[in-house]
């Protein structure tokens, strides 16, 4: 029962709001677009992770509990 | 309403939490330009406008709350509770507070969508969010129309202030917007 | 006994079978296709035969998509006729790459058997809807399909009307969600959030996209069951498949093989390299590079070639001459596929331009040794990191160049780029050049090219000519 990250790559604009909250979890690329280093968020982040979805001005990082992904 | 209050208080309460509203509202406004224009500096994170943007704004909902309050408190002008929400219906200078009826509204929808974001989606939240470029001039129009301060200078001097810092960021906006535009 | 038994005719497990009666000078018609294959089978008439009778053969056969991505037919059309609502059938004519042209030839000369399979399939999947999906600006192929489907519902065959579509031409638009995206209205750019389309795809319902070769095989194996289908191929892999063979070989054009057929014979069939052979670019731009070595005996199925380290892919195989520079004809392809971005998601849109820039420094500059090293870091913040496999594809072409050409690109690295630079290029890029389709350039074996429906326009082309 854990949470995952992931990214619509459609949605981001690379603002970066997200690197600047989760920075153990993102890291930006040469052009500001997000990089994972983890899909999985630690216990101790999530708060930080849930923050950082809501801050995303398109809404494109998502947070999704890892039973509810429909694969 | 029956409770019945008078005195230069009230008075004065409105008033204040009026121009405060309107001065925390500009900024939240410059801010909210800065977010989508992805401002930053090397002490001055992108997350920081975006929040402080978020949180001035639900102040200005307090401070509103607090001016239609003591508004409709005031029993030296009758104006029914009604008036804070439904626009032009008051007797008292209807078209002016109307407006800020209609500023007033506006800026709800703006929190309540913002804060239903990820339910109802980008698109719509975009499309609703936009209305804040009218929400701050009907703002505006209402404060400077409603007359109780028109002669006081440093009130005018500082509405002006204001309108110019939002008649520049809203400009930048539109030149960016359309110079990534055409690219 | 059917009306095929009847005349006489049993079907024959040698090839050719799409190929088979083919014209080279115009498209077959409606009574000469009858004649040859036989009548549309029941199914495809609104008969009685139950549908799903038709998926179990088609999952018997072990048809698997002829598109790229080699998926089974039989599953995606069972998952499809199972969704929620009213399915529809879109067959995927479009053809994307350039280099590729064995969709082009089914649907200008052997139009019924497509939409034969159009029809049976959406008989099988109780579709009420059927598009057949061209690239818009083919205005002639759109009018000679207009023609064959008014041929067809005059004598009475698909129950289910066959619309034409023309779709945007650019490379991604012709990915499945970006058509099914371009049907419902969008610009046809690939979407990113599930469900996938054969669960919502046009119109929020359960959407069956198949390549239109996919569908010529769904027409014969109704007719003549799983067990003629797979009389030839391999068990994995069986049936026939058509493949674009080009670059310098004698006999450039569209050739049906039996799975599995070894890559050196494929070769040989399309009259051999007529230059010392350096390498094989098999399955298209989003493909992999085969040195000559190891080329010749890889067998030409899914299996075989990712064992290899490539795919089947659009089923290409291009030829390459010793005289070529690989990473020179890499780099053109790369600067392509960077200017086929739907510009939609930041890693492709940037990263792209940002390979092609290092892979065309690598072959043309070169010398400072820090080329490869360039490269590679660019690779993984590209893959992977876009809606669709536009970047992935491209990574994976500069990738098997980089594994296949090593020596060359070390070379290019430390010396500057080598002689082959300067050769005509080779592989096909839209834009890039000016006419390739000359008269001289033939489109099947042995054929003479004449005047058919599309001569002259901008197709892809292939054999500049300039080694003959």
């Amino acid at each position: 029962m854990g949470y995952e990250l992931r990214v619509n790559p459609i949605a981001c604009t690379g603002h970066g709001l997200c690197a600047e909250l989760l920075p153990e979890i993102i890291e930006l690329d040469p052009w500001g677009y997000p990089i994972l280093m983890s899909a999985t968020v630690p216990g101790g982040l999530v708060m930080h992770a849930k923050r950082a979805a809501a801050t995303c001005p398109t809404l494109a990082l998502l947070l999704d509990r890892s039973e509810d992904r429909r694969r | 309403m029956s409770i019945s209050l008078h005195g230069p208080g009230l008075w004065y309460a409105t008033r204040a939490a009026g121009l405060v509203s309107l001065l925390l509202l500009t900024v939240s406004v410059l801010l909210g330009v800065l977010t989508a224009g992805r401002f930053s500096t090397e002490r001055w994170p992108r997350f920081l406008t975006a929040g402080l943007h978020r949180n001035l704004s639900l102040l200005v909902l307090v401070f509103l709350a607090l001016h239609v309050s003591t508004t409709v408190l005031d029993s030296y002008v009758s104006i029914p509770v009604t008036a804070v929400f439904v626009p032009f219906i008051s007797a008292y200078k209807t078209f002016w507070l109307g407006l800020g009826t209609v500023a007033a509204d506006l800026l709800l929808a703006l929190l309540v969508t913002s804060l239903v974001r990820n339910r109802i989606g980008l698109r719509s939240w975009r499309r609703v969010h936009w209305l804040a470029y009218a929400c701050w001039p009907i703002g505006l129009a209402h404060g400077l129309g409603i007359g109780t301060d028109r002669d006081t200078t440093w009130v005018f001097a500082l509405t002006i202030c204001c309108a110019s810092m939002v008649a520049a960021a809203a400009t930048w906006r539109l030149v960016t917007t359309a110079r990534a535009g055409a690219r | 006994m059917t009306a095929l038994e009847l005349s006489g005719r049993r079907p024959v497990l040698r090839l050719p079978r799409l190929l088979d009666g083919i014209s080279y000078y115009t498209v077959t018609g409606l009574r000469e296709h009858e004649r040859q294959h036989g009548p549309l089978p029941a199914w495809g008439r609104g008969g009685r035969q139950r549908p799903d009778r038709l998926i179990d053969l088609v999952e018997r056969s072990g048809l698997t998509g002829r598109g790229g991505a080699g998926f089974p037919t039989g599953r995606k059309m069972r998952s499809v006729a199972t969704g929620a609502g009213k399915a529809v059938v879109v067959a995927n004519g479009a053809e994307g790459e350039p280099a590729s042209c064995k969709d082009r030839l089914l649907l200008t000369r052997l139009p019924h058997l497509v939409l034969d399979g159009i029809t049976l399939a959406a008989s099988a999947v109780r579709a009420s809807a059927a598009y057949l999906c061209v690239h818009g600006r083919e205005t002639d192929l759109l009018a000679s399909l207009e023609y064959a489907v008014a041929e067809r519902a005059a004598a009475g065959l698909d129950p289910v009307p066959i619309q034409l579509a023309g779709i945007p031409g650019r490379y991604v638009s012709s990915e499945q969600s970006a058509i099914v995206q371009y049907l419902n209205g969008g610009p046809g750019k690939p979407t990113f959030s599930p469900p996938s389309t054969h669960e919502r795809g046009v119109n929020g319902r359960p959407t069956l996209v198949n390549n239109v070769e996919t569908l010529a095989h769904l027409a014969l194996i109704a007719r003549h069951g799983d067990r003629w289908f797979r009389g030839i191929g391999l068990p994995s892999a069986p049936g026939s498949a058509l493949v674009t063979v080009s670059g310098a070989v004698g006999r450039p054009g569209v050739y049906e093989i039996a799975q599995g057929t070894p890559l050196g014979q494929v070769v040989m069939m399309a009259g051999g390299p007529v230059e010392r052979l350096q390498a094989l670019l098999v399955g298209g731009y989003f493909g992999a590079w085969l040195p000559a070595e190891v080329a010749w005996k890889v067998p030409m199925c899914q299996a075989g070639l990712r064992a290899a380290g490539g795919s089947m892919g659009a089923g290409l195989v291009i030829v390459l001459p010793d005289s070529s520079c690989a990473l020179a004809e890499t780099a053109r392809v790369v600067r392509y596929l960077a200017g086929e971005t739907a510009g939609q998601c930041g890693p492709c849109m940037f990263g792209l331009p940002a390979l092609a820039d290092a892979v065309t420094d690598l072959a043309y500059t070169g010398g400072r040794g820090r080329g490869i090293d360039e490269i590679a870091s660019l690779v993984p913040l590209i893959e992977g990191r876009g809606a669709c496999r536009h970047p992935d594809g491209a990574t994976q072409l500069v990738r098997s160049a980089l594994w296949a050409f090593e020596a060359d690109a070390r070379w290019h690295d430390h010396r500057g780029p080598c002689a082959g630079v300067r050769r005509a290029p080779l592989l096909p890029v839209p834009g890039d050049e000016g006419d390739w389709l000359g008269g001289e350039d033939e489109w099947w074996p042995g054929g003479d090219d004449g005047d058919w429906p599309g001569a002259g326009d901008a197709v892809p082309g292939y054999g500049q000519g300039t080694w003959r």
